[in-house]
């Protein structure tokens, strides 16, 4: 078992374009590490770099204690799960599962054994005679995981494995990785663009936006404590409202003249001067509160999930969402009072989109 | 509407069938030709249901040869169309595979320039390139030998470009399951890409044994001795003869006797295809 250190690690492709520019992360052995932003972010650059199928432009990348910049994918002591499962579609399953050992020289009543085995803890047992495109989606998906098991690896990588499967189907296998990855204790990375997934099977959660780390930290922590406005807009759905705002004083700021008290709010900013503050829609209620501070919201038109309803409107001319439970606001509502907990304000700077909380 | 369709049904056979007939009736002339003796054909009234001669005649054209023309007998000649027809097939897919592989998957200097030479080669078939092909045959010393039979006509571009193709279709990430398995370029071109390919071969080996099967030029040039002739140029000899009459009969049984393997490769072969297709299928 080995944790994984990246250090300073760019990726330069022909044309001097850079996807990755310059990341550092260490990730703790055993842990679950989940890289997520938008498409072109460089995260899949990444991880293709942790496996060895990319060429690693500047820095190192050390699994465990041995640097691997030089090393081959085969030598680096992973297992690789793609997107596409990339099953050989002309042997069976069992035979996908032991070609890695087998090319390994790995004696074959051992290849058996830990077959039998992956395939067991899989639950794939009974169509190991079977050719993938035999299978299903979801079946495809746990052979291509089972490959990578049978090699008991230092490290797991995952390159968006679940999404080319159904809604229901992807509920279900991201439980199974995770459940997985705590049996067999071993590091995996983990690439998605999907925020779900991101925050549900993550240790630690990695947010990156343009080939760079915007955050990093529990996916709780990236949750209370998004660092910049990117973070807090992408994690969370639906996304974090952020209104146009003025510093009015310590603790307090406003919005199209309404007072809006905040708990987490770096000293010194200048009064009259300009901020942006998020609220997340699940954290604001209809209603006034003691102690909370109260904006009025004109509401367009609501959506209607089943258990919840959101209200969206705008407040001081931005466009904002509410998420209230079913049945807490009449949905033919066309003007809201809101009242807002100072603890659940988020404050950035609109030049560098940093928070501006609490040093 | 079901007047209609049934009325749509029979124009549809009728043309069918008017095609089949087209096509069928000078082979099923040529199968009744190898059934009579010499005097029947000839007198020009031959009937249309099999004469009682076939034994003899086939006999003879296999294991004796046409009395007037040439002293070979035809099983020489199939045979050396079958080591001709063999050779270019099976030479010609070893080296187009690999040449595809090398293209597809390697990064080496002037990997588009190699591409594109042997893509130019297609404009380039073996009757316009024929005089510098058989000044290097000459020189070689390979007139009347199967190599130098076989190789000049190996060369060509068609079956890289087709491999190619395939390989392109082939996701890279099965390259990279590959090589995180441990497979180097070898063993992922051997256990991966060459049991991919098999419909692949399997189509070209049909197309390049008929094409070698059917070659008339070159054979007629580079082979001399009567034990080195192919069937295709045995035949013509048979109907040009000097100073006896055509012996039609014989012509005839060596012309259906020439049509026997490429059929049986079509119809071994397609049993390869349709396992293919059904195996994709489930």
């Amino acid at each position: 078992m080995a944790g994984v250190t990246l250090d300073t690690v760019r990726k330069v492709y022909a044309g001097n374009v850079e996807a990755v520019k310059g990341v550092s992360l260490g990730i703790e052995d055993g842990s679950f590490c989940v890289l997520v932003g938008p498409s072109g972010c460089g995260k899949s650059t990444l991880l293709r770099m942790i496996a060895g199928l990319e060429t690693i432009s500047g820095g190192t990348v050390k699994i465990g204690d041995r640097v691997v910049n030089q090393i081959e994918p085969a030598d680096r002591d992973i297992a690789m799960v793609f997107q596409n499962y990339a099953l050989y579609p002309h042997m069976s399953v069992y035979d996908n599962m032991a070609y890695g050992l087998k090319n390994r020289g790995t004696p074959k009543d051992e290849i058996e054994k830990r077959v039998k085995e992956a395939a067991r803890i899989l639950a794939i047992e009974s169509f190991l005679e079977r050719k993938p495109r035999a299978l299903s989606g979801g079946q495809r998906q746990r052979v291509a995981m089972g490959r990578a098991i049978v090699r008991k690896p230092q490290v797991f990588l995952f390159d968006e494995p679940l999404s080319n499967l159904d809604a229901k189907l992807r509920v279900q296998m991201r439980v199974e990785i995770k459940r997985l990855q705590r049996a067999l204790g071993v590091t995996s990375i983990y690439v998605t663009h999907d925020q779900v997934e991101a925050m549900t099977l993550s240790d630690k959660l990695v947010v990156m936006s343009g080939g760079q780390i915007e955050q990093v930290g529990t996916p709780s922590d990236v949750y209370r404590r998004p660092e910049t406005r990117f973070v807090a807009t992408f994690i969370g759905s639906p996304p974090m409202n952020i209104l146009p705002g003025k510093v009015e004083g310590p603790g307090r700021v406003s919005v199209g003249g309404q007072m809006i008290q905040v708990t987490d709010m770096r000293d010194g900013l200048a009064p009259g001067s300009a901020i942006e503050v998020g609220l997340r829609p699940e954290d604001v209620q209809a209603g006034t509160g003691a102690g909370f501070s109260a904006l009025t919201m004109d509401v367009d038109f609501v959506e209607e999930l089943g258990a919840t309803q959101l209200f969206h409107g705008k407040v001081a001319g931005a466009e904002f969402v509410v998420q209230a439970s079913t049945g807490q606001i009449p949905a033919d509502t066309r003007s809201l009072t809101l009242s807002i907990d100072p603890s659940n304000v988020h404050l950035f700077d609109p030049q560098t989109t940093k928070r501006l909380g609490r040093v | 509407m079901v007047e209609s369709r049934r009325y749509r049904n029979i124009v549809a056979y009728l043309v069918l069938l008017v095609g089949v007939v087209i096509v069928a009736f000078p082979v099923y002339l040529a199968i009744l030709a190898s059934t009579f003796d010499a005097a029947t054909i000839i007198n020009g009234n031959m009937p249309l249901i099999p004469g009682d001669q076939a034994d003899e005649n086939y006999y003879r054209t296999i294991f004796v040869g046409a009395s007037s023309s040439t002293r070979e007998p035809v099983g020489t000649m199939m045979l050396n169309s079958f080591i001709m027809a063999m050779g270019i097939a099976v030479g010609k897919i070893l080296i187009s595979i690999l040449s595809a592989f090398a293209v597809v998957y390697f990064r080496f200097p002037l990997r588009m320039t190699a591409f594109w030479v042997i893509f130019i080669t297609l404009m380039l078939p073996v009757e316009v390139r024929i005089y510098p092909t058989y000044k290097i045959v000459a020189d070689l010393g390979l007139l009347d030998t199967y190599t130098g039979l076989i190789l000049p006509l190996i060369a060509s571009a068609t079956g890289t470009l087709l491999f190619r193709q395939f390989f392109m279709t082939i996701p890279d990430e099965l390259l990279e399951a590959s090589k995180i398995d441990g497979a180097g370029a070898f063993r992922f071109f051997k256990d991966t890409l060459i049991p991919l390919s098999i419909t692949t071969m399997a189509a070209l080996f049909v197309i390049q044994f008929i094409y070698g099967w059917n070659q008339y030029l070159w054979p007629l040039l580079i082979t001399t001795k009567s034990s080195m002739q192919t069937i295709v140029i045995g035949i013509k000899k048979m109907i040009t003869t000097q100073d006896a009459l055509t012996e039609w009969q014989i012509a005839m049984t060596t012309a259906v006797l020439a049509m026997v393997p490429p059929v049986l490769v079509v119809i071994f072969m397609q049993r390869l295809f349709v396992k293919g297709l059904v195996e994709t299928e489930k």
